[in-house]
């Protein structure tokens, strides 16, 4: 940081640190993969494929990587928004739960007598009103988003569980409506993969993904350029709640059940430790929506993977639980060796 | 105390008259009279807790003061707050503060002021990153390219950029708080380098905080020394030495602090 000094910046020629000559094939890609933290995930991942693969000659068949996508699709969905989130400097702990509402939101909307596309609207603007009010009580009243969040949650279980008086109930029909939420085995991915590129898109291409850098960078320095990172924040708030009610209908659609306690935290965490995985710093200002994505499709390959090779679900979870600690551990040793590779 | 300039021949860019601030029982600036001609680099050197940072407060509009009153171009104002100061061309450039880390240099130059490519609502990176280019060679400020991302970049040049940006957005009164304060040799030389060709320019005016006095003294026109919230001292830099402010300083130990209380 501030303790470089002129000598050892990249050089005025280049633009690139000065990079010894006659460094092998190898060393070279072993830094690019180290610097990109979605080429070292994406590389984890195919490793993943090859040694199930392996393991198991079920796992590249076609059945299976539906299954994969299954995984990937709504968690997917929720980590693009949660990415985002966190790049800004927030977190929103209450996804899982969004996710659940907005999918009943939908039901009694349409139980109502409306259209199922007037429901599907409906879910998605209270998504977006809970993430207005999960901004609003974070960025107005200075309450880490970490607790304020973790009141919605329960707040929002509540809700669901009290107007579904905890009772699932069948996904309506609506005909080609279904197919394309979610029933059709590869719309869900779809949506995924397109969510991935649009919020890419925002992230990279826009203002508003420059002011989520910049809030999530340099709070004070942002606010002082005059970044409205109130606003920032409060619309990444509704992006992630919007995301996760989307994730939420999509999951109803394809299950075609509406389900009290369908999400809850275990996607929330699923996709926060996939932004996580996929280089998205906790701390804010770093981080890729495609590495979120791959971030949670190598949870999910792992997930699928140990599924296929009969592990116990016990032991399942304390693999997976090993794998995140050590993914987060490496997140924060590669900036460090990142770091000193520049140099 | 001093002579009030003439107004045509050198307008102030900003003056103040009086004053006074004070936090409860502490008074941290008792009465601060101080102007700033157009085009001019005044130094403002203090030992610590002499109100220097309340008084730069107070510039940004981010303190409002107990008493007194501010003119920015020989009109009265009242600085309520940081964004009305900026409307006024006031900008305030703090160390390590001003950037984001993550984003490249351009797109920190550009930082809420991006240029879109109407009328889509992407960003025209590269007309930001040519003009960023011009500006920053304009200015003189060296750095490997515009592309990197500011925490590649070296502290000394980070200070560049940000004041680099401040002009750029049409900063008319810098203040630099402390602009070389931890900086080697090397680096500070780089921001001296620019405060000068600022001043060349002519475009902006600059109030510098300062602790190095030979600093000051080869990059200003004028000293400024902030002593118990006043000023006890404003001479042009040619009229003055390293050892009267040196001895106006020590001066103050000699005789002992004590008798005006400071905020600490």
């Amino acid at each position: 940081m501030a303790e470089t000094t002129l000598s050892n910046a990249p050089t005025p020629e280049t633009g690139h640190p000065p990079e010894p000559a006659g460094k092998s094939f190898w060393t070279r890609l072993g830094s690019i993969i180290l610097r990109q933290r979605e080429v070292s995930i994406l590389v984890v991942a195919i490793v993943l494929v090859i040694y199930f693969q392996i393991s198991s000659s079920n796992f590249l068949t076609n059945d299976n990587i539906r299954v994969i996508f299954q995984f990937v699709s709504a968690t997917a969905i929720i980590s693009a928004g949660e990415a985002m989130l966190l790049i800004c400097g927030e977190i929103d702990l209450s996804v899982g739960q969004v996710f659940a509402l907005a999918a009943f939101i939908m039901y009694f909307v349409n139980q109502a007598g409306l259209p199922l596309w007037v429901g599907i609207i409906a879910g998605l603007l209270v998504s977006a009103v809970v993430g207005l009010f999960n901004g609003v009580v974070t960025v107005w009243f200075k309450i880490p988003s970490l607790i304020s969040t973790l009141g919605t949650q329960f707040l929002l279980n509540g809700i669901t569980l009290t107007i579904s008086m905890g009772e699932p109930e069948i996904t309506p029909a609506g005909g080609q409506i279904n197919q394309v939420m979610g029933l059709n085995p590869y719309s869900e991915i779809a949506w995924a993969v397109a969510v991935m590129v649009v919020v890419q898109v925002i992230l990279s291409f826009t203002r508003w993904g420059k002011h989520t850098v910049a809030t999530g960078g340099n709070l004070l320095g942002a606010s002082e350029a005059g970044v409205n990172v109130s606003r920032v924040k409060i619309g990444n708030f509704m992006l992630a709640s919007t995301l996760a009610g989307l994730a939420g209908i999509l999951e109803a659609f394809r299950i075609d059940s509406v389900d009290p306690l369908a999400g809850g935290t275990t996607i929330m965490f699923s996709a926060v430790a996939g932004a996580v995985i996929g280089g998205t710093a906790l701390s804010g200002g770093l981080g890729t929506v495609v590495g979120a994505f791959l971030g949670v499709l190598a949870l999910s390959i792992l997930r699928d993977g140990f599924l296929l090779l009969g592990v116990n679900a016990f032991t399942f979870d304390i693999i997976l639980g090993v794998a995140i600690l050590i993914a987060m551990i490496l997140n924060v040793r590669l900036r460090i060796w990142r770091e000193a590779g520049r140099q | 105390m001093k002579e009030a300039p003439s107004p045509v021949e050198f307008p102030d860019a900003i003056r103040t008259e009086h004053i006074v601030k004070r936090y409860g029982a502490v008074t941290a600036l008792r009465d601060v009279s101080m102007h700033l001609r157009k085009g001019e680099v005044l130094g403002l050197v203090g030992d610590n807790g002499a109100g220097k940072s309340t008084f730069i407060k107070i510039l940004t509009g981010f303190v409002q003061p107990d008493g007194g009153e501010v003119f920015v171009n020989e009109e009265p104002v009242k600085l309520r707050s940081v964004s009305y100061a900026h409307s006024l061309g006031i900008e305030t450039v703090y160390q390590d503060l001003a950037l984001v880390n993550e984003l490249s240099v351009y797109h920190n130059m550009f930082l809420n002021r991006e240029l879109r490519q109407f009328p889509l609502p992407f960003l025209n990176n590269r007309k930001m990153r040519e003009l960023a280019r011009d500006h920053l060679r304009k200015m003189g400020v060296n750095i490997p390219s515009v592309d990197v991302e500011v925490a590649k970049l070296s502290g000394g040049q980070r200070q560049a950029i940000a004041i680099a940006r401040a002009v750029y957005t049409d900063a008319k009164i810098l203040l630099l708080d402390e602009p070389l304060a931890a900086m080697g040799a090397k680096e500070g030389a780089l921001i001296l380098e620019l405060i000068h060709n600022l001043k060349v320019m002519g475009e902006v005016s600059i109030i510098m905080i300062a602790h190095n006095y030979a600093q000051v003294l080869e990059t200003c026109d004028r000293v400024n020394l902030l002593q118990h919230g006043t000023i006890t001292f404003d001479k042009p830099v040619a009229e003055t030495s390293l050892d009267e402010l040196n001895e106006l300083v020590m001066r103050e130990y000699r005789v002992g602090a004590t008798k005006t209380p400071t905020k600490s």
